[in-house]
């Protein structure tokens, strides 16, 4: 507990002095992942270098090992590469099913203490859905509230599960929610919520976000239900913008947000965490289609966007989206998911052929 | 030999919950309606020919629906008196208490949705503790596009069964420690059990093919383990019936792109919000669908979405379908199909034939618009009726 508190304390440490170099080469952690994400990282990595991005790739496994303690857990060379370098981009990874293999993600969540997850579903012009108008983002809290695992069987036939919503962790998240707003240009923020059932937990989140509301004046905010945002987002997605919740409703509304824009396959997603950030892509490892050069590298390049806007880079972040987005709006060079026949490594030199352009 | 020892079995304890819905002897696809005509016979008499029904207008735009509720029955001449009970947040222990006694004399209510001041920690939200104490464990929301309402997708055809009494909606909360609260969530196999009963059965009975349950068990093991577990149990008695369970995320995700795929679903409290909500959104909105609770003694009937729609309130924008159908429904399970007809046929030809939709459905029409020409075609299709 003690030894855990220390090397949190150091972690802090050398987080702040690896970011004060912001200028050099950044190091950043690659966590390519199972099935399809060793070749969309490599599309990836080959695309930030045709944009010239200021980024060394550290690449680390993830798989899990068996420690002293006989416990499976995330090596100890990939949580130190992490710490050090303060980011981490990380493809789609496999939990082994079996007992003994704790869900790598949650893992690793709980390890960096990446306490916001944020998803922005924005509409692609040229993946066309019944929705159009979508541009939300949705911030979820990412460490307790109704995934804090903890449950009892009290009597045979009778489960309680409890939700923990505590006021540092909800403070940190509505506060986190208001700063992205301000830092990219968001008008308002919804908290999402259920106070009218769960009046003491719920309550308690919501009086976080209201505080956080004084504190910034600048953004609008308002509170919702969760049911009545479900109902409006489904009618007209265009009347929210930012969205802050707890951990289960956060779930829900953000894979809700991702179906509305065409999948997981198109979103990007990113958790921040104190000292640090791990983005990553939020779809599955489709192993039917692993090593085919079939897969789209879409989920993880924009996510690796939203890296480089945390890392204030904005100027190469906004290059490596447009011609992203303008190689899916031309339609060419789709790839089979998006319901084109290119292949991975098409649309990738594709999406490099379209930087080259826009740098020069 | 399987389906005949369930019957004796769950019959006598679910016959009485079931008769609600259509069977499917009687009328074999449920979307076509009886056409009536003027020779139907007077209902038949009980207890001198007339059903005592408890109303809650509840708050916002509950009291302004009851109001077309009534009228529209006085024009249909139809047997039901109301018995009227207010309750607000503020309404005494004592008044509640009274409010149960009496739906539990009367055994039906037609109920709009009560605010709740969500400040207020001492007290549980009225709409829940209603449902808890008069054990009303199955919410029955029949999700089905209407063929003129504008949505993104017309054939949509969802029951939605969801657990209505336990679950994240126990309201069990404590603070041990300033600024950490525990919520608990109670999943019980009883309960479970008795709805995955339900919703099979209702599957049964209505000709459905597939049922599918909703869970997150790959985070929540023990609780939705259970649920999923009990649920798996109980399809094992329904041979006929395939069923299959999916994640809530994955749901709300495929039921954003491809609605079609869904028949009956069960599913837990929360979920059931969250889902019910996403299928209301697709299919026009909160002010067309009634949904039913139901217990093994009592039964409430009420708009689907439970909203109490206090932005509206009172200038006579609001739908008043949702409500009407929730009356019908009532009606239908007081086994007045003769005026629930009357009533369903009228709000059809309104909608579909004539068009008059209110704001909410891209119309211009205003509440008192519908409910006129409901009335209207009311009294036309009475005029042969010597009452």
């Amino acid at each position: 507990m003690a030894g855990r508190l220390c090397k949190s304390l150091i972690g802090s440490v050398r987080f702040a002095g690896a970011r004060k170099y912001s200028s050099d080469v950044r190091k950043v952690t690659l966590i390519p992942g199972d099935g399809i994400g060793p070749e969309i990282s490599a599309a990836v990595q080959k695309i930030f270098c045709t944009a010239e991005v200021p980024i060394s790739w550290e690449e680390v496994d993830v798989t899990p090992v068996k420690g002293p303690d006989g416990k499976f857990g995330i090596p100890p060379a990939a949580i130190d590469s992490v710490n050090r370098n303060g980011i981490g981009l990380k493809g789609p990874l496999m939990t082994p099913v079996g007992k003994g293999h704790r869900s790598l993600n949650l893992a690793i969540r709980k390890e960096f203490n990446l306490y916001a997850n944020v998803r922005p579903c924005r509409s692609v012009e040229g993946y066309e859905t019944l929705y159009r108008d979508v541009d939300v983002v949705t911030i979820r809290e990412n460490t307790e509230g109704e995934y804090s695992g903890i449950e009892h069987e009290i009597v045979d036939g009778v489960v309680q599960s409890i939700k923990l919503i505590t006021e540092p962790a909800s403070r940190r998240v509505a506060e986190y929610a208001f700063q992205y707003a301000r830092n990219n240009g968001r008008s308002k923020v919804t908290a999402v919520h259920k106070a009218n059932i769960m009046r003491m937990s719920d309550g308690l989140f919501l009086r976080c976000c209201r505080e956080a509301a004084e504190r910034n004046p600048d953004i609008k905010f308002e509170e919702r239900y969760l049911d009545t945002v479900c109902l409006n987002m489904v009618q007209d997605p265009s009347q929210y913008d930012v969205l802050v919740m707890p951990n289960l409703y956060g779930d829900i509304l953000s894979d809700l947000c991702a179906g509305l824009v065409g999948g997981l396959g198109l979103t990007p997603s990113g958790n921040i965490g104190e000292g640090g950030a791990v983005f990553e892509s939020v779809h599955g490892t489709a192993p039917d289609i692993a090593g085919q050069d079939k897969a789209n590298p879409t989920a993880l390049l924009l996510s690796a966007v939203m890296m480089l806007r945390y890392m204030e880079l904005p100027k190469h972040a906004l290059i490596i989206e447009q011609a992203c987005f303008e190689t899916i709006k031309e339609g060419n060079f789709r790839t089979g998911d998006l319901g084109g026949t290119a292949k991975c490594s098409e649309f990738t030199d594709e999406i490099c052929k379209k930087i080259e352009d826009l740098k020069s | 030999m399987a389906s005949l020892s369930r019957s004796l079995t769950h019959f006598t304890k679910l016959g009485p919950l079931l008769q609600g819905t259509r069977a499917v002897t009687q009328v074999p696809n449920v979307s076509q309606r009886r056409t009536f005509t003027a020779s139907k016979p007077f209902p038949v008499a009980q207890y001198g020919g007339r059903f005592t029904v408890t109303m809650m207008p509840g708050d916002g735009i509950g009291p302004e629906m009851m109001g077309y509720v009534k009228n529209i029955f006085r024009y249909a001449g139809v047997p039901v008196d109301f018995e009227e009970v207010q309750i607000t947040q503020d309404s005494t222990e004592e008044e509640f208490e009274n409010a149960l006694i009496c739906i539990k004399r009367n055994g039906v209510a037609l109920k709009g949705s009560i605010e709740s001041k969500y400040g207020d920690v001492s007290s549980g939200s009225r709409n829940a503790t209603l449902r808890t104490e008069l054990d009303l464990f199955a919410n029955v929301l029949h999700c089905k596009s209407y063929p003129s309402v504008r949505s993104r997708y017309s054939d949509v055809d969802i029951i939605l069964i969801r657990e209505n009494t336990e679950g994240e909606y126990s309201m069990m909360e404590h603070e041990n420690v300033k600024g950490v609260v525990e919520s608990l969530k109670i999943i019980t196999r009883k309960g479970s059990e008795r709805l995955a009963r339900y919703g099979f059965e209702y599957a049964t009975r209505n000709g459905r093919k597939k049922v599918t349950a909703i869970h997150k068990a790959n985070i929540m093991k023990l609780s939705d383990g259970l649920f999923l577990e009990t649920c798996r149990n109980v399809a094992k008695e329904y041979p006929e019936i395939e069923f299959n369970d999916m994640i809530v995320d994955n749901t709300c995700m495929q039921v954003v792109a491809r609605p079609q795929q869904f028949d009956v679903m069960v599913l837990p409290n929360l979920y059931g919000n969250v889902v019910s909500n996403v299928i209301c959104g697709l299919v026009g909105g909160p002010g067309l669908l009634s949904g039913r609770n139901y217990g093994h003694h009592f039964a409430v009937f009420e708009p689907g979405t439970r909203n109490t729609g206090l932005s509206v309130a009172g200038r006579n924008i609001a739908n008043p379908i949702a409500m009407l159908n929730a009356a019908c429904d009532m009606l239908e399970h007081l086994k007045l199909h003769y005026h629930a007809e009357l009533i369903r046929d009228a709000i059809d030809q309104t909608l579909n034939v004539d068009m008059i939709h209110t704001t909410d459905l891209g119309g211009q029409a205003t509440s008192l618009d519908v409910v006129q020409n409901i009335i209207q075609v009311i009294q036309a299709s009475t005029k042969e009726n010597k009452w």
